[in-house]
């Protein structure tokens, strides 16, 4: 609660503008399927939805933390300061990409803005995430880890295994667990213990002895609250803590999984497609957090109508840019190909 | 100056050297560092020396990510098939980020296990699983078989800046031998002549190694002059060393502990075929393990792996034809 009288103008301005960045650009990878066919190879995966989540958790951070997202990974870099037009670049495959076109956009990497780089194997960079917590530790950097994972990673082995190494240790890192009620095709409530038992995800912190919550992930100041508290545990020495932020992702999981040259394109959300449940599409589809905020802030008075609508704008413009960008970008030589195996 | 010393206390002497001169490099592991009479908990303190956890996963893992932000972590995993338990980390993450982030991280990781342990730990404890690894870009693979190259191998691990499986093999550990005291790094990808001889080549590694020494000796006894080549890291593998040998020999004997088909002997047979066909005067002959599981029984467990015995048998099943030749 204190952190969001903390709160001036100028910071909401910035949080709201970072979610909006984060929509135009995953809206802009989505069109790029059918505006660009060809353009994206692979598997794509969006953040929208995740936007209050991840702009509200990294509004506590401090210029030098770390943040360390799994295979979903456009809205971290974006809010971190991350070129929109090397990433854009990077997810079309170009020579000018984040990575040089060697990654794509489940692996995008930038260390020198304190994103080191992320895993397209499910719940597997939560431990590389502990293990930059561990460096901040040994090297007395003050700096903390900031960890996202889905619900569907909080099953994984790799998850438990880490948690408990970081109690154990006392590391200094923030494990997100964005429950984004879906892990690839399967609700949530299909497959987590805590789930069929009625409790939050957030329980699981229990096994460990750590503080956990459950927060309202389509408020941003409420991710913040709860995240801010971790933060400081986290710099203080105390060790990790875990914080469910509940919201719903609003495309599917990815980009239809198809077979040269069929083209591939984003498919209705699972709960539509797979689960005929339309309904609750709908309902938290009315409750956009980009949108929510925007209410929020204009019905507050701290921005205008006009205000909003110049940011909305600015974000479109530097999407398309970098769209423009990665377009024009050659692509690698490609006898690229052998570099960087070993250093 | 060079001292004797065990196989076993050279690794540990170059793992305290190299933590001695660089404060980036932490060492932990399972069962370690557990009270504070640990000598190595003595000499760094408990940020760099930690007891972790039965967490392959994670121990390997935060490895990882200790890299990526500038550590150089030693994971002490005590035997390579506990690596089976993460194997994810070992061979699609360590060696991947290098590359999927178009060269900007590095990941400088020792993974430390021993191997091949043949003492009657039968089926899970007792492998040689280097051929699953050596063959991923990205990682290199470190086999020492002397007190030497154990100490040698183990600090170029360390300041390596890719992630490196260093094996050594449990069969050695008290072996003695001449150890350089002081800084001793030997480059990855030199593989050294461990014996020269003029007849016959055999490549072996680790054990292996020092079980061919004693059957070229024998064969010695016979007038026959094998030489035997170690190529100690098979990730990068020396192959110009080995064709170089057997373009003076013309024969080949490769002695692997593993199974046939997971052997590095199978890989090494490739390269010699595509590199120094022209210079075979016999087919290549491979003394592995029998393709079984390691048997608990003593009998049996003898009876599966290369021995001297049949290392010989090899040797002179290659140069049978010499007699013959015009």
């Amino acid at each position: 609660m204190q952190r969001k009288k903390e709160l001036g103008k100028d910071r909401l301005v910035w949080i709201y503008t970072q979610m909006v960045r984060i929509r135009e650009f995953e809206e802009a990878v989505k069109r790029a399927f059918i505006e660009h066919p060809g353009a994206i190879r692979g598997h794509s995966h969006l953040g929208d939805g995740a936007e209050a989540s991840i702009v509200g958790a990294l509004s506590t951070r401090n210029d030098t933390d770390l943040v360390m997202p799994s295979y979903r990974c456009h809205g971290y870099p974006i809010v971190v300061g991350t070129p929109l037009r090397k990433m854009m670049a990077e997810i079309f495959g170009r020579k000018d990409g984040l990575c040089k076109g060697f990654g794509g956009s489940m692996h995008l990497a930038d260390p020198a803005h304190h994103f080191p780089g992320t895993s397209g194997i499910i719940g597997q960079s939560i431990a590389h995430a502990t293990g930059a917590a561990l460096s901040a530790q040994v090297k007395k950097a003050g700096q903390v880890v900031y960890c996202f994972f889905g619900d569907g990673a909080s099953k994984q082995g790799a998850f438990f295994e880490s948690v408990n190494m970081a109690a154990v240790w006392k590391l200094p890192i923030i494990y997100v667990l964005e429950n984004n009620q879906y892990q690839a095709y399967t609700h949530f409530s299909l497959e987590d213990a805590n789930a069929v038992a009625g409790d939050p995800l957030s329980k699981k912190a229990e096994a460990f002895s750590i503080p956990g919550v459950t927060v309202d992930g389509t408020d941003p100041l409420a991710v913040r609250a709860a995240v801010g508290e971790a933060a400081d545990r986290a710099r203080a020495g105390k060790g990790p803590s875990l914080i469910e932020s509940k919201f719903y992702r609003l495309s599917a999981h990815g980009n239809v999984i198809t077979v040269p040259p069929l083209p591939t394109q984003f498919p209705e959300h699972e709960a539509v497609a797979v689960y005929g449940n339309k309904a609750e599409f709908e309902e938290w589809k009315a409750k956009d957090p980009v949108r929510q905020f925007r209410s929020r802030l204009v019905k507050d008075g701290t921005l205008t109508a006009a205000g909003a609508k110049g940011i909305e704008e600015a974000a479109r413009a530097e999407v398309a840019d970098a769209v423009q960008f990665a377009l024009a970008s050659p692509f690698p030589a490609p006898e690229e190909a052998v570099n960087y195996v070993y250093a | 100056m060079a001292r004797e010393m065990m196989y076993g206390d050279a690794i540990a002497a170059a793992i305290t050297e190299e933590m001695q001169r660089d404060p980036n490099v932490i060492f932990y592991g399972q069962n370690m560092g557990m009270t504070e009479r640990d000598p190595m908990l003595k000499k760094f303190g408990k940020d760099r020396v930690r007891l972790a956890p039965i967490s392959e996963t994670a121990e390997i893992g935060i490895g990882i990510g200790a890299a990526m932000t500038g550590l150089r972590p030693i994971v002490e995993l005590w035997m390579s098939e506990f690596m089976l338990v993460a194997m994810n980390q070992v061979i699609n993450e360590a060696p991947r980020l290098r590359y999927m982030s178009g060269g900007q991280v590095s990941v400088p990781l020792v993974l430390k296990a021993g191997f091949g342990f043949c003492a009657g730990w039968a089926g899970q404890h007792s492998n040689c699983i280097y051929h699953t690894m050596m063959g991923i870009p990205g990682l290199r693979v470190a086999l020492p078989s002397t007190p030497a190259d154990a100490k040698g191998l183990m600090a170029a691990s360390i300041r390596d800046h890719n992630p490196v499986i260093y094996l050594h093999h449990y069969m050695l550990t008290l072996d003695k031998g001449e150890v350089p005291e002081g800084e001793y790094v030997i480059p990855f990808g030199v593989a050294d002549v461990k014996r020269p001889g003029t007849d016959v080549t055999i490549v072996a590694t680790a054990w292996m190694v020092k079980k061919s020494l004693v059957a070229a000796e024998r064969l010695a006894q016979e007038g026959i002059s094998a030489e035997v080549v170690d190529p100690r890291t098979l990730t990068p593998l020396d192959v110009k060393t080995i064709v170089d040998s057997v373009k003076k020999t013309g024969r080949l004997v490769l002695v692997d502990q593993a199974p046939r088909h997971s052997s590095a002997a199978a890989i090494i047979a490739g390269e010699v075929a595509e590199y120094g066909f022209e210079y075979l005067r016999a087919p290549v002959k491979m003394v592995t393990a029998l393709d079984t599981s390691v048997p608990y029984s003593e009998p049996m467990e003898n009876y599966i792996l290369p021995n001297e015995d049949k290392i010989i048998q090899a040797v002179r099943s290659v140069l049978v034809n010499q007699a013959v030749e015009v």
